[in-house]
């Protein structure tokens, strides 16, 4: 079995360097063009379906600015609601000790094997790797993390992870792979999506109807009521919530949502946004658990990782009220070209630009590199159903990472240095501001590059090379704007014989 | 740069067993104390209730008599491929129900503890009745041809119905492992118009499964594709109030 070996986002490139690589793979540019297209008419279809669709997204982030802002009285309601309806809290400050509670509980089942539902949270953490570590195998049930762990390989989206295969990729994948995970491929497989998934279906019945442990994230959570909710379409969700008899739920704290009633709103804006439906095929909600209908132990790991140093960001804070629908990677023109491994996280694409820094900080090359995996078209901000206006983070970002400054860092205030790349940047922004600030000066630099313009190089040379490696230098005027105006009073009078040098 | 985080989590085992150990318990008590340190700009005095939520949405969209919801909600079922039958006279259920678990070529079929026995009273016994007890495993599920199920309510502008394990659905494994559903849903009582008036009118202490058409897929080049690990085949059949009885 190939579940001890874990594909890793760490030591990844810089986005820059990542992106070279990827936006040269035609099959994958290709593979991803198709998909986000394809998605992207069908979302505009689902969403003018409702003419309340912008006070629906208003409602959506007012909701959750008002969680956020309250985050503390929430979860303590949450925590209580849940224990009182049977089920047990447990708190993970970071991703290693979620991974250890996780790793705990299935001991102490003392079963080997669990069934996962397709989560972001434990995709973030690496949970199937720790498992892994202490002997114990994750079966991911979601036909595309399924595709994604049977070809080793890492998620490159929120929504569909395998979304940079193609049909005849995945047919490949399941004929080769699934014999060494259990029931082999049928003989003679097709790439025909139907058979794909058919394949699927009977690769994962064994595994859902002998499995004692599930572990899943969750959508929402209702403090009010302490009930979770499961969004999805295949009914492997359905499987692992109510077949096995323990079930473990990884949840950011963020996903916490006042009220039952406020369900009406993320209900409607989720589903359209993400998959492009009315309504996805099936979500699941349990309240602790329930006398001889499903599980009979439930356990909430209630995660941090990061989010509460999001929180301290008065600008970046709004990133939180992510649902996960994927709508701005689908119409993203950078996530489209470069793909998703790029972005070196659980969460590629604009949201995790903002995400991943704020998660994990910008200390890494990589993570400091992601504000700038934009260009700020504003794509994003238009499609996300929570009003995220993730083009302002990014800039906000870019500022943190250039000109440092106050941080949380786990739950603590820190000052974070300029970052040592942008010394150039910098010092260049310094020179311009003290030419701009003496015309005399300015005039003669123009005027003496005017002059030079024959000698000018197409390249720039040293570390601006990289810069001019894409782009043409624009060319000097031959004369300078300032030096016409004088010349022709704004153009009003007749221009005279330009001064040629 | 990075100073050390001064309550980091302690190491080893959270606890013994599944109960909360010490170590989730300080590390509630770590999380909490950085989000009010994360909201300090939040005053003091403010209650959740302060934080505007403008509600300007619709309730519902458009205006429908009952008749046109039910047709709505026939047409968003289609529409996602789930198998629509209406009968509006309530004495031909029972035919129709043995002709869909018939045309199936169902031998067995599992059965709610509250379902209406008139609704099966056409189906010859040589189809077997599968009770819904604790004892039943998902292995002896998974032999079992169709369910038949009531539901708690549907919701006519999205094409969903809503299973909330009452006596007339059973628990929620029964509706899943068979490949074959069958759900009835009494017009009008049961149909709603919109998501809002269907949260309404649900419990959320119950488990709640929502429905909208057969298990599906997008994972594939982001296009729907219709059957994987729920039922294959979802029939619905919208029938007239007077069947209502639940036995």
């Amino acid at each position: 079995m190939s579940g001890t070996h874990q594909a890793t986002y760490l030591g990844m490139p810089a986005f820059p360097r990542a992106a070279d690589a990827s936006t040269r793979n035609t099959q994958l540019r290709a593979n991803l063009r198709h998909a986000t297209h394809t998605i992207r008419a069908k979302r505009a279809t689902a969403v003018a379906e409702l003419d309340d669709w912008s006070r629906l997204r208003a409602a959506g982030a007012a909701i959750k600015d008002r969680t956020l802002r309250h985050l503390d009285h929430y979860l303590e309601r949450l925590e209580s609601a849940v224990t009182a309806a049977g089920g047990h809290v447990h708190w993970a400050a970071d991703a290693d000790e979620a991974n250890r509670i996780v790793t705990e509980l299935v001991r102490a089942t003392g079963e080997r094997e669990v069934v996962k539902v397709k989560s972001m949270a434990t995709q973030e953490i690496g949970l199937n790797g720790a498992l892994a570590t202490a002997g114990i195998t994750a079966y991911e049930t979601d036909l595309a993390e399924l595709i994604v762990q049977l070809g080793d390989d890492l998620p490159s989206h929120i929504l569909v992870p395998a979304i940079h295969r193609n049909r005849g990729e995945i047919r490949d994948i399941f004929t080769e792979k699934m014999s060494q995970w259990g029931r082999p491929a049928p003989p003679g497989l097709t790439d025909a999506p139907a058979d794909l998934a058919e394949a699927a279906r009977l690769h994962l019945r064994e595994k859902f109807l002998n499995a004692k442990v599930g572990i899943s994230g969750a959508n929402f959570m209702v403090a009010e009521t302490g009930t979770l909710v499961v969004v999805e379409s295949e009914g492997n969700g359905r499987m692992c919530l109510t077949l096995p008899e323990t079930l473990i739920s990884v949840v950011g704290i963020e996903k916490v949502v006042p009220t039952f009633q406020d369900l009406e709103v993320f209900l409607q804006l989720l589903p359209r946004s993400s998959t492009a439906e009315r309504m996805n095929p099936y979500t699941s909600t349990w309240t602790g658990t329930t006398d001889a209908d499903g599980p009979r132990a439930f356990h909430l790991v209630l995660l941090d990782n990061g989010r509460t140093d999001t929180l301290a960001d008065t600008v970046g804070r709004q990133a939180l009220r992510c649902i996960r629908c994927s709508a701005c990677l689908n119409v993203c023109p950078v996530y489209e070209r470069a793909g998703g491994h790029a972005y070196g996280s659980a969460y590629p694409g604009p949201i995790g630009a903002i995400l991943t820094p704020q998660l994990r900080g910008t200390q890494s090359e990589l993570d400091a590199s992601l504000p700038y995996a934009s260009s700020l078209c504003g794509a994003c901000y238009e499609v996300c159903p929570v009003a995220i206006d993730i083009p302002e983070i990014l800039v906000h970002l870019r500022e943190r990472v250039v000109e440092g400054g106050p941080v949380s860092v786990r739950g603590t205030r820190a000052v974070i240095k300029p970052a040592k790349g942008h010394a150039a940047e910098r010092a260049a922004m310094r020179a311009a501001r003290w030419a701009l600030d003496h015309p005399r000066l300015l005039r003669t630099g123009q005027r003496l590059a005017s002059r030079t313009r024959r000698f000018h190089p197409r390249r720039l040379p040293g570390p601006g090379r990289a810069w001019s490696d894409t782009r043409e230098l624009p060319r000097v005027p031959e004369e300078s704007f300032r030096d016409w105006w004088q010349r022709t009073g704004g153009g009003s009078r007749t221009e005279g014989r330009k001064k040629t040098t | 740069m990075t100073p050390p985080d001064p309550g980091s989590p302690n190491p080893g085992a959270p606890g013994s067993g599944a109960r909360s150990g010490p170590s989730t318990r300080n590390s509630r008590a770590l999380v909490m104390a950085r989000i009010r340190r994360a909201l300090a700009d939040v005053p003091r005095a403010e209650t959740p209730g302060e934080v505007p939520v403008e509600r300007t949405y619709h309730r519902v969209h458009g205006d429908r008599t009952p008749a046109g919801t039910a047709d709505l909600l026939a047409e968003n079922l289609a529409d996602y491929r789930a198998i629509v039958h209406r009968t509006d006279a309530p004495s031909s259920l029972p035919a129709l129900i043995a002709r869909l678990l018939a045309d199936r070529g169902a031998t067995s079929v599992a059965v709610p503890p509250g379902l209406p026995d008139r609704w099966l009273s056409a189906v010859p016994d040589a189809v077997r009745r599968v009770p819904d007890t604790a004892e039943l495993t998902p292995h002896d599920l998974d032999a079992v041809s169709s369910v038949v199920t009531g539901c708690a309510v549907a919701i006519a502008e999205t094409g969903t119905v809503v299973l909330d394990a009452a006596p007339d659905q059973g628990r929620r494994r029964i509706t899943l492992v068979p490949d074959h559903h069958i759900c009835v849903i009494r017009v009008p009582d049961q149909v709603v118009g919109s998501v809002p008036e269907a949260l309404d009118r649900l419990d959320p202490a119950r488990p709640l499964t929502w429905i909208s058409g057969p298990s599906a897929t997008s994972d594939i080049e982001l296009d729907r594709v219709e059957g994987v690990h729920g039922p294959r085949t979802l029939e619905v059949i919208l029938t007239g109030a007077e069947s209502a009885g639940r036995s």
